[in-house]
């Protein structure tokens, strides 16, 4: 290499070395943000105020849990962890619409305040994700769009992982 | 928290954030054009770090919950760190993606740790 190089390429030279993760990094990466958000929200309202919602605020933890499971079985995506992240992106999927109806049409349902997708009983899933762009509703599509267009040869890693067991 | 300070942080962030997004689809691969403006996003967190801890002890009192505050303040720092490390890692396009999510990810904190230390009753 004659030209000078940048400083990102010098860094960089000094890194291990990663190539072709493709569009899974920017999925990855979007679930990263939301698994800090519900997360951090949910246990805020656990330490701070958990009687004032209990039902709102243990969805709130639940999805926390979804979102960490979907987002460790994408990353590793291969033989029973394909079948995790379809499940998980899946009741995900489901927790923003069904959660997203009963928040929308009943705000109080869950307890109070909690059809306020900017109060402090929301979940990440409230009125579909309103809080949050309402990126919670078109993540799990995203999810299981890029697990259809990649289906990780699950029979083969399934047979390795039996012959291993 | 300094309104002008944050805000300033809000507005580089955001727009960072967009050219990050707009060179990764563009397919650039990380370069310093995209890794400069995420540093110095970065450099800026630490600062606001600094001061949020020093705020309060100088009569700049937040009016909302210390610990929700603290939890972003924190976890703001990490973000733009990490999506720098990955782009380095992977000199990938959608590295530069990522790098212009966590711009982004990084002025709706900033937004939401204004709200909550400016927050008036509750």
């Amino acid at each position: 290499m004659s030209e000078s190089r940048s400083v990102t390429e010098r860094l960089s030279a000094v890194m291990p070395r990663l190539v072709g993760t493709g569009t899974l990094t920017v999925l990855v990466a979007v679930y990263a943000v939301l698994v800090m958000a519900a997360v951090g929200r949910s246990a805020f309202q656990i330490i701070d105020h958990f009687s004032k919602a209990p039902i709102a605020i243990s969805i709130s933890g639940v999805s926390a849990l979804v979102y960490v499971l979907a987002m460790v079985a994408l990353i590793v995506h291969r033989g029973a962890w394909y079948r995790v992240a379809w499940v998980t992106v899946s009741i995900e999927f489901a927790g923003v619409v069904v959660v997203g109806a009963i928040t929308a049409f009943f705000p109080d349902a869950l307890g109070p305040d909690s059809g306020n997708a900017f109060g402090d009983t929301a979940t990440v899933w409230t009125v579909f994700g309103q809080g949050y762009w309402f990126v919670p509703l078109v993540l799990p599509l995203a999810g299981m769009w890029w697990l259809k267009t990649h289906p990780v040869r699950a029979g083969r890693a399934e047979a390795a992982g039996k012959a291993h067991a | 928290m300094v309104e002008w300070f944050t805000f300033t942080q809000i507005f580089i962030a955001l727009a960072a954030g967009v050219l990050c997004l707009v060179l990764g689809f563009a397919g650039r691969t990380p370069s310093d054009l995209s890794m400069g403006p995420i540093a110095l996003v970065a450099v800026l967190l630490i600062a606001q770090l600094v001061m949020a801890a020093i705020a309060p002890a100088v009569g700049n009192h937040p009016t909302g919950s210390l610990l929700e505050f603290w939890m972003y303040q924190i976890a703001i720092v990490i973000v733009p760190l990490l999506a720098m490390v990955w782009a380095l890692v992977e000199r990938g396009r959608w590295s530069v993606v990522v790098l212009g999510v966590s711009g982004l990810a990084v002025s709706v904190m900033l937004y939401r740790m204004w709200i909550i230390w400016t927050v008036q009753g509750a």
